[in-house]
C-alpha cells in the first residue's frame, strides 16, 4: 500500500476511536432529551466519575490478582453501576422535582449538579492527575496490521460497536425500548394507557450514565491518567455529537460522534492540530445551516 | 512560569534610609523596586536580602575601608515612578543600583542610569530585549531572561542531542505556547529544521491523529512546550506506537507526577529547569539568617543577594567603584553566590544560574550539568 494511503487508513482510524467514544457519551445526551426535553449537563461529570469508580475498582482488584481481563471487565462493570446509580440520583434530585418547572429551571439545576459533582471529586480524590491502570498494554500485538491500528483502538472500537448495537436492540425490540420510545413521542398519552413514565425516566438515566461509564473506562485506559476535569471537554464534545445528529435521534447520536471524530482527526492529520476544534464547530455550524435539526433529526413543527 | 497569587503587603515599607549624615564615610548601593503595591511582595525580599547582605558585610568591616549603606527606593513597578525613583538614586550618589523588579519599570528607569553611568543589577527583570538590544552596557541581571530557556533547549537539541530535524507541539497556552514558539525560532536559526509546529487542546479525548502525524514526520526530536499531564499523554502514546525520537520540555513538566503517571515512558525525557538552590550551602544559611528576621527569600530575594555578592566582589577587586572598573570585573570574575557560582556574558546576562537540562533516568529527574557554549 503506498505510504499516503496506509496514512489515511491511520487517520481514519484515529477517527473511528474518538469519534465511537462521543458516540457512546452523546447517547447519554440525546436519550434524556428525547425523553424530557433536557439537557443533561452533569453528563459529563458522571462520565469523570465513571473514570474514577473504574480506577478504584480497577487498583482492587489487581490488589486481589485477578487476570488482566477479567479486571478490565469487572472494573467496567462496577463503572456502569456506579455511574447507574449516580445517574438515577441526579435525576431524583435535580431534575424530578422540577419536571413541571418553566424550561430554565432544569438548566440551571443541571449545571449546578454538574459543579457540585466536579468539586466533591476534587474532595473526595484531590484535583491531581491520577495514574489510570494501563489495562492494554498486556494485548498482543497486531502484526502487519499494527501499523494502522494500535490493540488498544481495536478493543475500544469493537466494544462500542458492540455496545451500541446491543442498544439498538434494546430500544427496537424490547419492552422497557418501546415504553421510551412512546414516553419520547407523547409522554402524556403514553402514562394513560399504563406506561410508568417515572420508571421509564430513571431507566433512561441509568442507561446513558451506564454508557458514559464504558466511555469513561475505555478511553481512561487508554490515556491512562485522569482527574475531575476530564469530562468537561468530552462533555461540549459529546452534546455537539448528538445536536449534529439530530438530538433526540439515537442513531444520530452515533452518527453525530463518528462525524464529529473523523472531521477532528483529519484536520489534525492534514491540516492542523491548532484547528481541529476549529473544523469540528465549522461542520456542526455548516450542518446547522443546512440541515437545522441535524443528520438525522426529525423536524418538529412547533404546537401553538 | 507558574503565575504565583499575590498577596497584599500588610506592612507598605516606607523605606528613606536617612543620608546625609555619614556622607562622607558611607559608600552608598541603592535597591529599586517595588516596595508598595500589588506587586510589593516580588519587591520587598529583594530588598531584605541587599540589607541582610550590607549588615554582614559591614560588621566584617565594610568595602574598600567604609561602611555600605543601602537606599532603598520605591518604584511600585510603575515606569512612570521608576523614573523618579532613578533619579532619587542618581541625586543621592550611589555607587551602584540593584534593581529594578519589574521589566517595564526597569525599562523605565535605564536611561537616566545610563546618563548617570551607573551599573546596575536586576535580580528579576526578565523581558529579553533589556540586554540582548545593548542598548545599556552596564545592566546585568542575575535571572536569566525569557528566551534563555528556548537557547538552552535549542542549544541542547543541536549540540549534543545533535538533531537534524523536530517536531514542536505545545498546549496552546500562554507559558506553553510562547516557549514552544521560541524554541522553534532558535531551532531554525541553528539550522535545525522544524518539520511541523503543532497545538494540542488540553483534555482532548485522544492524540492519536497527532500522533500519527509525528511518526509520518519521522522528527529527530519532539520538544513540546506546556505542563506535565499532557507530555505524558503524548509521550505514552507516542512510545506506544514505537516512536523513538528525544523528547524536550520546559521547567512545566518537572513535576513528581509526571514521573508518577509517565512511569517507563518518560525515561529519557528531557526537561529544562532552573537550578535546584536548596542544596547550596550559602543559600541555606541566608535563608536561615533572613528566617530570624521573619523574612523569607521570596521569588527574588536569592537573585538580589547575589547580585549584591557579584557587586561588592567586582568592587574588591577592581579596588574601585569607577563604573567601567566594576563592568570589567563583573564579567571577569567568577563569584561564589547564593545561585551557585556565576559571572556574566558581554551582554550583561548571568551565566551560570539559568537553568539546567534534567533527563528522566530511573524514575528521577537527573541534572546534566550541561552548560552554554
Amino acid at each position: 500500500m503506498p505510504e499516503w494511503a496506509s496514512y489515511l487508513v491511520e487517520i481514519f482510524f484515529s477517527g473511528l476511536t474518538r469519534g465511537s467514544i462521543y458516540a457512546l457519551i452523546a447517547l447519554g445526551y440525546t436519550m434524556v432529551y428525547g425523553i424530557l426535553g433536557l439537557i443533561n449537563f452533569a453528563h459529563g461529570e458522571v462520565y469523570m466519575i465513571g473514570a474514577f469508580v473504574g480506577l478504584i475498582f480497577a487498583s482492587l482488584f489487581s490488589i486481589m490478582g485477578l487476570p488482566i481481563w477479567a479486571i478490565f471487565v469487572l472494573a467496567m462493570l462496577a463503572a456502569m453501576v456506579w455511574s447507574g446509580a449516580y445517574g438515577y440520583t441526579i435525576e431524583q434530585v435535580a431534575y424530578k422535582p422540577l419536571r413541571k418547572a418553566p424550561r430554565l429551571a432544569p438548566l440551571i439545576s443541571a449545571i449546578g449538579m454538574s459543579i457540585f459533582l466536579r468539586e466533591y471529586v476534587i474532595l473526595a480524590q484531590s484535583a491531581d492527575f491520577r495514574a489510570f491502570p494501563a489495562m492494554f498494554e498486556s494485548l498482543p500485538d497486531l502484526g502487519d496490521f499494527g501499523d494502522f491500528l494500535q490493540p488498544s483502538e481495536l478493543v475500544i472500537i469493537t466494544t462500542v460497536f458492540v455496545v451500541l448495537a446491543g442498544l439498538f436492540y434494546l430500544i427496537k425490540f424490547t419492552k422497557t425500548g418501546r415504553a421510551m420510545r412512546a414516553i419520547a413521542q407523547d409522554r402524556e398519552m403514553a402514562m394513560l394507557l399504563g406506561v410508568d413514565a417515572d420508571k421509564v425516566i430513571s431507566m433512561t438515566f441509568i442507561l446513558g450514565s451506564a454508557l458514559a461509564a464504558i466511555g469513561a473506562v475505555l478511553i481512561s485506559t487508554q490515556m491512562g491518567q485522569i482527574n475531575y476535569n476530564i469530562g468537561f471537554i468530552v462533555g461540549i464534545k459529546a452534546f455537539t455529537a448528538a445536536v449534529l445528529g439530530g438530538i433526540g435521534s439515537i442513531g444520530g447520536a452515533a452518527l453525530g460522534g463518528l462525524v464529529l471524530g473523523l472531521t477532528e482527526a483529519f484536520a489534525a492529520g492534514y491540516l492542523s492540530s491548532d484547528y481541529e476544534d476549529v473544523f469540528a464547530f465549522m461542520v456542526l455550524v455548516l450542518i446547522l445551516i443546512f440541515k437545522p435539526s441535524g443528520l438525522l433529526g426529525k423536524h418538529h413543527v412547533e404546537k401553538v | 512560569m507558574f503565575v504565583r497569587p499575590l498577596v497584599l503587603p500588610l506592612v507598605l515599607g516606607f523605606c528613606w534610609f536617612s543620608t546625609g549624615l555619614f556622607a562622607a564615610d558611607t559608600l552608598k548601593i541603592g535597591v529599586a523596586g517595588a516596595l508598595s503595591g500589588d506587586l510589593a511582595p516580588y519587591g520587598i525580599p529583594p530588598k531584605n536580602a541587599v540589607i541582610l547582605a550590607a549588615e554582614q558585610l559591614n560588621q566584617q568591616g565594610g568595602l574598600l575601608g567604609q561602611q555600605v549603606e543601602i537606599i532603598a527606593v520605591d518604584d511600585a513597578c510603575k515606569p512612570e515612578m521608576a523614573t523618579n525613583a532613578a533619579n532619587k538614586l542618581v541625586a543621592s550618589e550611589v555607587v551602584a543600583v540593584i534593581g529594578h523588579i519589574c521589566s517595564g519599570a526597569t525599562k523605565a528607569a535605564l536611561p537616566i542610569y545610563a546618563a548617570a553611568h551607573l551599573p546596575v543589577i536586576s535580580p528579576s527583570a526578565t523581558s529579553p530585549e533589556l540586554t540582548l538590544d545593548g542598548a545599556y552596557p552596564l545592566f546585568f541581571r542575575t535571572i536569566p531572561h525569557d528566551a534563555a530557556q528556548a537557547v538552552v533547549q535549542a542549544d541542547f537539541i543541536k549540540d549534543v542531542l545533535k538533531a537534524k530535524t523536530a517536531v514542536v507541539v505545545h498546549d496552546k497556552g500562554d507559558y506553553g505556547k510562547g516557549l514552544a514558539l521560541l524554541v522553534a525560532e532558535e531551532l531554525k536559526k541553528r539550522h535545525v529544521k522544524v518539520l511541523m509546529v503543532e497545538g494540542v487542546t488540553p483534555g482532548a479525548v485522544d492524540y492519536s491523529a497527532l500522533i500519527r502525524k509525528i511518526r509520518r514526520a519521522k522528527p529527530d526530536v519532539v520538544a513540546y512546550g506546556g505542563y506535565h499531564p499532557e507530555a505524558t499523554k503524548i509521550v505514552t502514546q507516542a512510545r506506544k506506537r514505537r516512536i523513538h525520537a528525544s523528547f524536550i520540555s520546559g521547567d512545566g513538566i518537572k513535576d513528581p507526577s509526571f514521573l508518577k503517571i509517565g512511569r517507563q515512558y518518560v525515561e529519557g525525557y528531557y526537561a529544562t529547569s532552573p537550578r535546584d538552590l536548596g542544596k547550596i550551602r550559602l543559600t541555606q544559611q541566608v535563608t536561615e539568617d533572613l528566617a530570624k528576621r521573619n523574612q523569607r527569600p521570596g521569588n527574588f530575594g536569592l537573585q538580589a543577594h547575589a547580585a549584591f555578592s557579584a557587586l561588592v566582589n567586582a568592587i574588591k577587586a577592581a579596588q574601585s567603584t569607577d563604573p567601567d572598573k566594576i563592568k570589567q570585573q563583573l564579567q571577569s570574575q567568577q563569584v561564589e553566590t547564593t545561585l551557585g557560582s556565576i559571572t556574566f556574558d558581554p551582554m550583561g546576562d548571568v551565566v551560570g544560574a539559568g537553568f539546567s537540562v534534567y533527563q528522566v533516568q530511573n524514575h528521577e529527574f537527573v541534572d546534566l550539568h550541561f552548560q552554554l557554549k
